[in-house]
């Protein structure tokens, strides 16, 4: 069995482990299913229940997604201006660190008192959640050429640009598909966020209402789906990572075979 | 051929010998900051390379060597004096220049292909023709070069798959492929060991007597200096200027047998006890 083969079959058989001791503690312990459900449990109220729950998965994805684009332009954007010039770094990171480092459940009230409940808050969230590991990752790309390569380059007369397109670009590539991983997950909490304060749509609102009904097997199934979408979201970006920035890592394969 | 002089140089008499020289480095110094916290990197030098020579610089480590290389290729602008490269402003790029440094600085998306051919995508004329030629002419181009250096076999491959001498011959080869007029090389081979080193020098002489470019090695190895170098320039402590400037004269092509012969020893002994010298001046000056 290649190492791969056997890390993933460890992985999954951890997976099942968690599941099979959380079904068996609920069962030996005698756990009120108010506190916490049986994972079968959980299951089957996400079968019966699913026609119900599709409408808010879609609403939660596209929320994300909306705000997960909108979020990586606005990053790109930032980034590639702090990345290519000294002056705009300094001036412009403490802001960026500042308004990075406030707790985006605090801004989402003022969404709402900006924008109404609903969709577009959400979507707001999700966004200033996720921009700001893109601006870091795409600054720190561009900004860390080689001097010698710079030397070599404008020894032969190449201009901004040239340097940029050649260098800067490709090298910041593996840093902006690694961070996309990052930043849709964050785009992801950022919705779920704004849906659970302030939306009566997705899977936040669902489990927000369902938890105020003491449909405690329905919370799970809501907290079932979301870690679903985050973990198939996470691996539908480390896939498009892989295939575009493989000369990144292509080192380690080679050392690991 | 005429020559511009960039910055405040000293009207100076022409002599029959200007039309040949490659580089001129006229009461050039260069500091580095200003006020308190200024860098003398380099006092006034005058230098004169003829086209077509191999000239080695040696010295104490921090003297100024690679200013030198970057003033050469208009890095940087000279704070006094004058540099006249290829008969032309520098500051206009004139002459073509190819450089090297100890690390090979080999982008690892592309191939060693790619990689040798990068300069092709900047320098004119190549670059208005390297989309219709980069699978045709070009490509035959930085495969012969790659033949050249013995690296026939790993056009194909990537930076990671070569070892340390493999990637500094492609990147001569890098530094070459533009057919540069001028070739800097800021201690290429510091890196790798005695045998590769040996290996390396063989090739560059190789290399210097096919395309004959002028070329500014700056070295700690005597024995590497005096092995390819036409003209061994020896620097003083920081801030640095020409101490001693010597022609080698053994014939071409050498090999490294040479390197142990007594009249070799004996180069090496002087410019050895030239630079220790220099070294010990600069900790009594400091102390
Ligand atoms: N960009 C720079 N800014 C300030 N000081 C510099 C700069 N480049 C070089 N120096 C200083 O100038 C001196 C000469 O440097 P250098 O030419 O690199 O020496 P070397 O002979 O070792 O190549 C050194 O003391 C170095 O610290
Ligand atoms: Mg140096």
């Amino acid at each position: 069995m290649s190492i791969n083969l056997k890390r993933r079959f460890w992985a999954a058989g951890l997976i099942l482990l968690f599941f099979v001791g959380w079904e068996l503690f609920c069962v030996i312990s005698g756990m009120s299913d108010l506190i916490l459900p049986r994972p079968s449990q959980v299951l089957a109220t996400l079968v019966q229940r699913f026609p119900v729950l599709w409408p808010h998965i879609l609403q939660t994805l596209a929320t994300t997604m909306l705000g997960f684009v909108l979020g990586v332009a606005l990053g790109v954007v930032l980034g590639a201006i702090i990345g290519v010039s000294r002056t705009a770094y300094d001036t412009a990171y403490p802001l960026l660190i500042g308004f990075s480092s406030i707790p985006k459940v605090a801004v989402v009230p003022i969404f709402v008192l900006w924008f109404g409940s609903g969709t577009v808050p959400a979507v707001l969230t999700s966004l200033s959640i996720c921009f700001f590991p893109i601006v870091v990752n795409i600054a720190t790309g561009l900004a860390t050429t080689e001097p010698e390569m710079e030397d070599v380059l404008k020894a032969l007369g190449a201009s901004k640009f040239d340097i940029l397109w050649n260098v800067g670009l490709p090298r910041t590539m593996p840093f902006f598909f690694a961070s996309l991983k990052v930043a849709i997950t964050y785009a992801f909490v950022g919705t779920v966020l704004a849906e659970t304060v302030a939306s009566n749509r997705g899977i936040g609102n669902v489990m927000m209402t369902a938890s105020s009904n003491f449909n405690v097997p329905l919370v799970f199934a809501g907290l079932f789906i979301l870690a679903g979408l985050g973990v198939a979201l996470y691996v539908a970006f480390s896939l498009i990572e892989m295939r575009v920035t493989g000369w990144a890592t292509r080192k380690n394969d080679f050392a690991a075979a | 051929m005429k020559f511009a002089i960039v910055k405040g140089a000293p009207p100076e008499p022409a002599s029959p010998t200007r039309a040949a020289l490659a580089v001129e480095l006229s009461q050039t110094s260069v500091t580095f900051g200003s006020g308190a916290s200024a860098v003398p990197a380099l006092s006034e030098t005058t230098m004169r390379i003829p086209d077509g020579e191999f000239v080695a610089l040696v010295g104490p480590s921090g003297c100024g060597k690679s200013t030198i290389l970057r003033l050469v290729s208009g890095l940087v602008q000279p704070s006094t004096g004058a540099v006249i490269v290829g008969g032309r402003e520098i500051a206009a790029k004139a002459l073509r220049i190819g450089m090297a440094f100890q690390n090979p600085t080999m982008l690892p998306w592309l191939t060693i292909e790619q990689n040798v051919m990068l300069p092709l995508k900047i320098v004119e004329p190549f670059r208005s023709r390297f989309r219709q030629e980069k699978r045709g002419g070009f490509r035959d181009k930085v495969h012969g070069l790659l033949a050249q250096v013995g690296l026939s076999g790993f056009a194909g491959k990537y930076p990671w798959q070569l070892s340390g001498g493999m990637l500094q011959r492609a990147n001569l080869c890098r530094a070459l492929i533009h057919e540069p007029r001028m070739l800097l090389l800021d201690e290429p081979f510091g890196a790798l060991d005695q045998f590769t080193r040996e290996e390396l020098w063989a090739i560059l002489q190789e290399l210097w007597l096919a395309h004959r470019p002028t070329v500014l090695l700056v070295t700690h190895d005597l024995r590497e200096a005096g092995f390819l170098a036409s003209r061994i320039c020896v620097m003083s402590a920081r801030p640095g200027r020409i101490l001693d400037d010597s022609p080698v004269e053994f014939a071409r092509p050498r090999s490294i047998a040479m390197t142990f012969e007594p009249d070799f020893v004996a180069l090496n002994q002087r410019l050895r006890e030239l630079i220790v010298d220099a070294r010990s001046a600069q900790t009594a000056g400091s102390a």
